[in-house]
């Protein structure tokens, strides 16, 4: 006989209670608490009490042309990046996809990036990009090509950070879209090698649409995280120069701690926290449909 | 298939083609930690040197990193515990009542952006006099952490039979002991992918550390960022900086490379 008693029969409650509370008090509190601040205009360097202020926050961060342009730049440097490690992320999968030996070498060598600090990548990236000792510059000297300023450029900063994102993240396409490979029926490959069917027509008609949700789930959790990114760039550049690497995270930060200004630095929260939540419900809603 | 010698070499060739650019920046790490401040800033970049320790003696001896480094092992070891502890059954409950709305609540909070918890965290942690405390520190990589346990284990709990429970429960076990002894103890490898993975997250954290610690509780991402501010960029210590903070990672990587790839996997590939 199976005992029941008062614990067993609210299992379903009482083991996850512990988890939700702790979500509820650290998460859904400061979320809903970020809300509210965003319809003050509290600073903590003025000295003022906080006063509801209604939409005034929201005015003067839409007409501040800093957080339009973070703002830009945050889908800017989430599509550069995401959009070519989708690409070659999955290219490199299909060229790993064989048996060879050494493979499980290659594939921790994969793991490295992503598990890497960003901090301190970002510091050995610094050194690469240096203009005066940097190993790109000299790379670049050698081929006989103008040499770049790289993150200390306004002009080429963005674009720097770009391929530090795509050397740190590629990997984890490429290690989503082998494990999608290894997990593909092997039936429709037989019935095209029956039809005579080339690699080009096998890759494009039948790997790729097979392997779509995985690549599409994988990009998006990337998209959402490239969203937020904060360590890489404020670690390189500070948001510099000037602010022409600030995206939302990063200008959001600034706005917190290091002006103080907490009511228009909870709207950018808000805004951030809502295209990351239309992303996250993209996903969901993705995999339920590749789950029907 | 008969191997063609022609393909082989162009197989070979794309794997350097793959793995020299992910290496590289690991190899001129470990090499520039190596090199005095003259050999770094020496132009042509120099890959022959005559290796120096001085810059780990500047990071260990002078900066005191052993202290930073403790600090960052007491914040993640003290939060992933903590995670599970909470995670656990919570992916249990998950997994056999199909609570799919806990799921994605409790997952909500891997995908927000940290940093819209973080500025209301900074003034009530202020109030509670809990800057820089392990308490504030913790509680906010345990946010990392949870999501991830919950996220790897809900769907392993999922794939182990309910029949090993339900017999354990026939022979008089109650459902919360049959899963602390018998599922918890089958659930090893499912716990390993967790733990490693949000030991690993949590250890790279910089943004909650940056901002809930001082000198007394400052973990290892920030004393390496600090140091590069303040030092007239001495980038052989700087290098050997980041060879210490990336090492426990890199290294815990090599050991649970499956475990890690697994955690990695999980969500976007159906399995």
């Amino acid at each position: 006989m199976i005992r029941q008693g008062f614990f067993e029969k609210n299992l379903r409650y009482l083991f996850p209670l512990p988890a939700v509370i702790f979500v509820v008090v650290l998460m859904v509190f400061p979320v809903g608490y970020t809300f509210f601040l965003s319809f003050t205009d509290w600073s903590l360097t003025s000295g003022r009490p906080l006063s509801v202020v209604g939409m005034k926050s929201y005015l003067q961060v839409l007409s501040e042309p800093r957080f339009l342009e973070a703002l830009g730049r945050t889908f800017y440097f989430t599509f550069g990046s995401v959009i070519v490690e989708m690409v070659l992320g999955t290219v490199l999968a299909l060229a790993l996809n064989r048996t060879f030996k050494g493979k499980g070498v290659v594939k921790t060598l994969l793991l490295l990036p992503l598990v890497a600090t960003p901090v301190a990548i970002g510091i050995v990236w610094n050194l690469f990009y240096d203009p005066t000792i940097g190993i790109l510059n000299y790379v670049l000297s050698v081929l006989k090509l103008p040499q770049s300023g790289w993150v200390s450029d306004a002009k080429t900063v963005m674009p720097s950070l770009i391929i530090v994102d795509i050397w740190q993240w590629t990997p984890m396409i490429t290690i989503i879209v082998l494990a999608g490979l290894a997990g593909l029926s092997s039936e429709p490959y037989e019935s095209a090698m029956v039809d005579g069917a080339n690699g080009r027509q096998v890759l494009f008609l039948i790997t790729l649409p097979m392997l779509m949700p995985t690549i599409l789930t994988a990009v998006i959790l990337r998209a959402i995280d490239a969203l937020k990114t904060y360590d890489i760039i404020y670690s390189m550049t500070g948001g510099g120069p000037g602010y022409a690497s600030e995206n939302l995270n990063v200008l959001a930060f600034k706005y917190s701690f290091e002006y103080f200004r907490m009511g228009q630095s909870a709207v950018m929260l808000v805004f951030l926290f809502l295209i990351v939540l239309l992303f996250s419900l993209a996903v969901m809603r993705l995999r339920r449909a590749f789950e029907q | 298939m008969k191997k063609n010698p022609v393909h082989s070499i162009l197989f070979l060739l794309t794997l350097a083609l793959i793995i020299i650019p992910i290496l590289f920046p690991f190899v001129w790490m470990l090499m520039s930690s190596f090199k005095t401040q003259v050999d770094i800033i020496s132009w042509p970049p120099k890959f022959i040197f005559t290796p120096v320790m001085q810059n780990y003696e500047r990071v260990f001896i002078e900066q005191d990193f052993l202290h930073y480094m403790k600090n960052s092992l007491i914040v993640s070891v003290v939060s992933v515990f903590f995670s599970l502890v909470l995670g656990l059954p919570a992916a249990y409950s998950i997994a056999r009542y199909k609570q799919k709305k806990l799921s994605i609540f409790i997952l909500i909070a891997r995908l927000m952006p940290g940093i819209s918890f973080l500025m209301p965290w900074y003034i009530v942690f202020s109030r509670l006099r809990l800057m820089d405390s392990y308490i504030a520190l913790i509680l906010s990589h345990m946010l990392i952490a949870l999501p991830l346990v919950v996220w790897v284990m809900s769907p392993y709990f999922d794939s182990v039979p309910r029949e090993l429970e339900e017999a354990a429960m026939v022979d008089g076990l109650t459902q919360q002991s049959a899963f602390v002894k018998i599922l918890l103890p089958l659930s090893g490898p499912g716990i390993v992918t967790a733990t490693t993975l949000s030991f690993i997250f949590s250890w790279n954290n910089f943004m909650f550390s940056q901002v809930l610690s001082q000198q007394k509780t400052r973990t290892l991402p920030i004393a390496v960022y600090n140091f590069l501010s303040y030092v007239e960029v001495d980038w052989g210590a700087v290098m050997a900086a980041a060879v210490t903070i990336m090492a426990p990672a890199i290294i815990l990587t090599m050991f649970f490379q499956k475990y890690v790839v697994k955690g990695l996997t999980m969500g976007a590939v159906k399995g």
